[in-house]
């Protein structure tokens, strides 16, 4: 992508406005009760957002295959608690992480070594291995009828999940909040400044002796995690799971999430999901055969003539400004 | 003086405005299928919907309204329709939940209406083991069992083999369940079975399955509507009906609204179920005029129809007979105990122990009348059928 | 022995007619990535698009089968001119990732429009009365449209392999997948002949779409359901080439038929794990250029 902004300056420290989205959580919270669980969805979506950026937006890695992870992540969480009786969310939430890096890694380590649309190709048979699975597998996944009977365990044996969607808000806040920091730490280090140089240049980085397959694979299996994390969050708050976490639709859906709001910064990855599902809230319900024209107009349109997304319209806006200042 | 005269006034005034009843309005939440390939289905359930309170105004207490805030699904996607079922319950307050066009749909939100205590009217979804998931479900519609356990039955004293194909998911397996039980108990032999993805348009090599087994006939069921449309259309390329295999069904494979766009494939189709357009009874003769009045003459209503028609009448006994004050448990004594003579199927009555409809089955054929194929009924294969597997099973 | 035999028979056949119709429909986006090196998630659209325009054809004005076909070519391939003229040569040059949102975005337009014009239902392509049935061959019956299916198939691509092999436009597309830079150099204009293998290609996936519309069924979510196949024919044939998708499509017709027929509890599992071995084995595909 040409238009990459917000990469890295040398200094890690969080400036002041970044604390801007967490505040802005926190006031929904109090001044929205009634919207929550949008929220808490919201909140998923921009951590699951977070993990495709690491590796669409930093390494360059293009995949349609990245809900195979959020799907097993999903899964795992609701199979552990409807079918192993295992309902403490934080282990439930391990095991969810944990089945996503091991699925990466393993996945990461065969594919990687292809490029372009054989990358592409695999990433969308993994996906679709992993949807046939769990559509046939029905006494494990309950099939194309989905795992009912999903029960979660308060948290820290206090908070309970109500249909407010109350401890699912804050539970998946403070989720995020940690995936954010290690994500955020992991780009402003020397192993994501080699991620940009990956990106942008692999056969030099090959040149210099950076070790770049292996480069790849730690951030694709770290990025498997955090979207296996934030499956088992979504399981955990709709205490259901369908097969939809599986579809290509919804894949394709988180990449447009992504590219509205910027691919290549942490916070398009922010943006672009809190507009995407706000949006979708009140239009796709009014006019569900518009709302997809939309969509795709939308990103014809970014991919035309406003490569870097909202946030890439702001930083344009921004500089004009600072210009005519 | 004056000031007392116009202060009395006033309150007077104000006296008789509190007397008169508000204007009360009672939320009903409705999640259909109304966008994707399954859109018609929903679309038929919602027509139905609004026809029935369109003619039946007058049968509400006086001073109380419903309105009925609809929700589309999208199709079988049980997150979405958990999401909109939330939505519902917390945003918008509904009081009663209603539509699920699909068992997932309603599976899933099963547990929204325990913890909320709002009663579900299930209009269609037809798996058995729904109403046992909230005690704050009840169901108008049907189940697989009620129609393919006598299908099973009856088919047994026709034809001595049977290859059994469903759609892989909650009602396909009932179905499969049921005709096995029914046709084996009276002495069938049950050759071969198979069960088909739920997301798959081409049936032609199942069907060559079923052609190379060589049953007597070949017990089908998948959603109705355009797969129905599809596993017929593959009986008829493959020459099934010329090799000597019937094809037989629950209602769901022979749809009235679906009929007409099978061409002539359907004919001496065999079905068992709860409502055919095609039925003579008054009740029906009228349910047709009025939905042709208000839809077209070419617009047929569906099984669906009858379930979101009968629900509405469901939903609206209830509130009636409580006066619009809604008591979530006092409304599920009161449709525990629902019975109507005037459904457009025949009788009907609510199973109090189990909160499932029981109603009628039917055989009938698919015969040309008029120039259009029809489901015709031919006999009342069992009377006031209670969904059988919760009796063999013994749950409630 | 003898059900054996005529099941693996009626395999053959049924795999043979849908893996024709995956060739026909795909073989356009394999040049066209070969060609251009532009990765065109949205072909299923223009198959999507030629069934409309068939099923159109002869439900609403009584066109005859072939004509409908014929129109379904013609058409297809002057809306994807239009296309490729306005959108897509903008984006030659840009990285893969903008390319694949961008045919992404242009498939939920697709959907969109399809969803509103024609509804949700399925749009039947009704065949005409002599397609209809069966027809007699060695004692078996084969149903006439498949049959026929696989004939005309054949004819076209027949038809295509001749004119690449020996017309000056197949020599030129030929050049231009080898090396475009010294195509362009000894005077091949690229950006006439983009456009119009463009057009070819989008021409026959319509034709393939009304022809297969039996098999497979025309719908608003055509495009988003059936790209896994022609992306897997297109990944496992090659690209660029022709033969390579032609062996994979067949591969992949008989393989899904086949394992539709006797494993059917496994569904479509089979075909991707035999995909990922494939593409891990020879990741340029079976009849690929290796780079």
């Amino acid at each position: 992508m040409s238009a990459h902004a917000g990469g890295y300056s040398a200094d890690p420290r969080i400036r002041r406005i970044e604390w801007l989205p967490w505040i802005v959580a926190i006031a929904a919270f109090f001044l929205l009760p009634e919207y929550l669980s949008l929220g808490a969805r919201i909140l998923i979506y921009i951590l699951y957002a977070l993990s495709l950026d690491l590796i669409v937006g930093y390494a360059g890695i293009i995949t349609l295959g990245h809900s195979a992870y959020f799907g097993l992540g999903a899964y795992v969480a609701g199979i552990l608690a409807a079918k192993a009786g295992i309902t403490d969310p934080l282990v439930q939430l391990v095991a969810s992480a944990a089945a996503g890096g091991v699925l990466g890694v393993v996945t990461g380590a065969i594919i990687l070594r292809t490029r372009a649309l054989t990358l592409l190709m695999l990433t969308l048979a993994i996906t679709s291995v992993l949807l046939e699975i769990a559509n046939k597998a029905s006494t494990l996944t309950g099939g194309a009828d989905g795992l009912s009977g999903v029960t979660v365990a308060p948290v820290l044996g206090l908070f309970k999940f109500d249909i407010f969607g109350r401890t699912a808000y804050l539970y998946c806040l403070v989720v995020l909040l940690i995936g954010w920091w290690l994500i955020r730490r992991m780009i402003y280090s020397p192993f994501g400044a080699s991620l940009a140089g990956v990106r942008e240049n692999s056969l030099r980085m090959h040149a210099i002796g950076a070790p770049v397959y292996r480069r790849l694979v730690l951030v694709y299996t770290l990025s498997a995690t955090f979207a296996g994390i934030a499956g088992g969050l979504l399981t955990q708050t709709n205490q259901f799971v369908g097969l939809n976490v599986l579809s290509f639709e919804s894949a394709g859906e988180l990449l447009v999430m992504l590219i509205l709001g910027g691919v290549g910064r942490i916070y398009g990855a922010f943006v672009g999901p809190i507009v995407y599902l706000i949006a979708q809230d009140f239009l796709a319900k009014q006019f569900p055969e518009y709302w997809y024209l939309g969509i795709g107009t939308m990103l014809v349109l970014v991919v035309l003539f406003a490569r870097g997304g909202i946030l890439g319209i702001v930083d344009t806006l921004l500089a004009k400004m600072r210009r005519k200042a | 003086m004056k000031l007392a005269i116009k202060t009395g006034a006033i309150l007077l005034a104000s006296a008789l405005c509190a007397a008169q009843a508000p204007a009360q309005t009672i939320k009903v939440g409705s999640v259909l299928t109304l966008s994707g390939p399954n859109a018609t289905l929903g679309e038929n359930m919602d027509r139905a919907i609004r026809l029935y309170m369109k003619l039946h105004q007058d049968k509400l207490p006086p001073g109380v309204k419903v309105e009925v805030i609809t929700r589309d699904d999208g199709g079988p996607n049980p997150d979405k329709a958990k999401q909109l079922s939330q939505e519902l319950i917390v945003r918008d307050k509904v009081q009663f939940l209603a539509g699920m066009t699909w068992t997932p749909n309603a599976m899933s939100s099963a547990p929204l209406s325990t913890e909320a205590k709002v009663p579900m009217v299930i209009m269609n979804a037809g798996t058995s083991v729904i109403t046992t998931m909230s005690p704050y479900i009840v169901r108008l519609s049907f189940t697989l069992w009620q129609s393919s356990l006598p299908m099973g039955t009856w088919a047994a004293k026709r034809f001595k083999t049977a290859y059994v194909a469903v759609s892989d998911f909650g009602p396909g397996h009932d179905a499969e369940a049921a005709f096995t039980k029914g046709f084996t108990d009276a002495g069938g032999k049950i050759v071969g079975s198979v069960r088909i993805p739920l997301a798959n348009p081409d049936f032609v090599p199942f069907m060559q399955r079923v052609k190379d087994a060589k049953p007597d006939a070949v017990f089908a069921f998948v959603p109705a509507g355009k797969q129905a449309t599809a596993i017929m259309k593959a009986y008829g390329e493959l020459g099934l009906h010329k090799a000597g295999i019937r094809f037989i069904g629950p209602g769901d494979i022979t749809t009235d609204e679906e009929l007409p766009n099978m061409g002539d494939v359907p004919l001496g189709v065999l079905t068992v179920f709860h409502y055919s357009a095609a039925a003579d009874r008054p009740a029906n003769k009228a349910f047709l005029a009025a939905w042709k009045k208000e839809y077209g003459a070419n617009s047929v209503p569906s099984f669906m129809s009858v379930g979101a028609w009968d629900g509405m009448d469901a939903i609206y006994y209830a509130i009636r007979e409580q006066k619009g004050k809604i008591d979530p448990d006092r409304t599920m004594d009161l449709l525990r105990h629902y019975k109507s003579d005037d459904s457009p199927r025949g009788p009907i009555s609510i199973d109090p122990e189990t909160r499932d409809i029981v109603q009628n089955e039917y055989l009938r054929e698919v015969r040309r009348v008029g120039g259009k194929l029809e489901n015709v009924e031919l006999e009342t294969v069992q009377a006031a059928v209670k969904d059988p597997w919760k009796i063999l099973n013994h749950k409630k | 022995m003898q059900a054996l035999l005529a099941s693996v028979v009626s395999v053959a056949f049924h795999g043979t007619a849908l893996g024709m119709i995956l060739y026909v429909i795909s073989v356009g986006l394999s040049v066209t990535m070969g060609l251009m090196g532009f990765a065109n998630l949205a072909h299923g659209v223009f198959a999507m698009a030629g069934g409309y325009v068939a099923a159109t054809a002869i439900s609403r004005f009584g066109v005859p089968f072939p004509l409908a076909l014929v129109l379904a070519f013609v058409l297809v391939a002057a809306g994807s001119v239009v296309l490729e003229r306005l959108l897509y040569s903008r984006l030659y040059a840009a990285s893969d990732l903008e390319q694949v949102l961008f045919t992404i975005g242009l498939i939920f337009i697709a959907v969109a429009v399809a969803r509103f014009v024609y509804g949700t239902l399925q749009q039947p392509v009704v065949l005409p009365d002599y397609l209809k049935g069966q027809f007699s061959l060695l004692g078996r019956d084969f149903p006439t449209y498949r049959v026929f299916i696989i004939a005309s198939s054949a004819v076209m691509v027949g038809l295509l392999w001749f004119g690449v092999e020996r017309t000056r436009w197949g020599a030129m597309v030929r050049a231009a997948v080898d090396n475009r830079a010294m195509a362009q150099s000894v005077g091949i204009n690229t950006k006439r002949l983009f456009t119009l293998t463009f057009a070819l290609g989008s021409g026959l996936a319509g034709l393939g779409g009304g022809l297969g519309a039996e098999i497979i069924a025309i719908q608003p979510t055509y495009p988003f359901e059936n790209l896994v196949y022609f992306l897997v024919v297109v990944a496992v044939g090659g690209l660029g080439s022709l033969r390579g998708p032609f062996v994979a499509a067949l591969l992949i017709g008989i393989a899904d038929t086949g394992c539709k027929y006797w494993l059917p509890q496994y569904g479509a599992f089979p075909i991707y794990v035999a995909t990922i071995g494939v593409l891990l084995w020879r990741p340029a595909g079976l009849f690929g250029r290796r780079t």
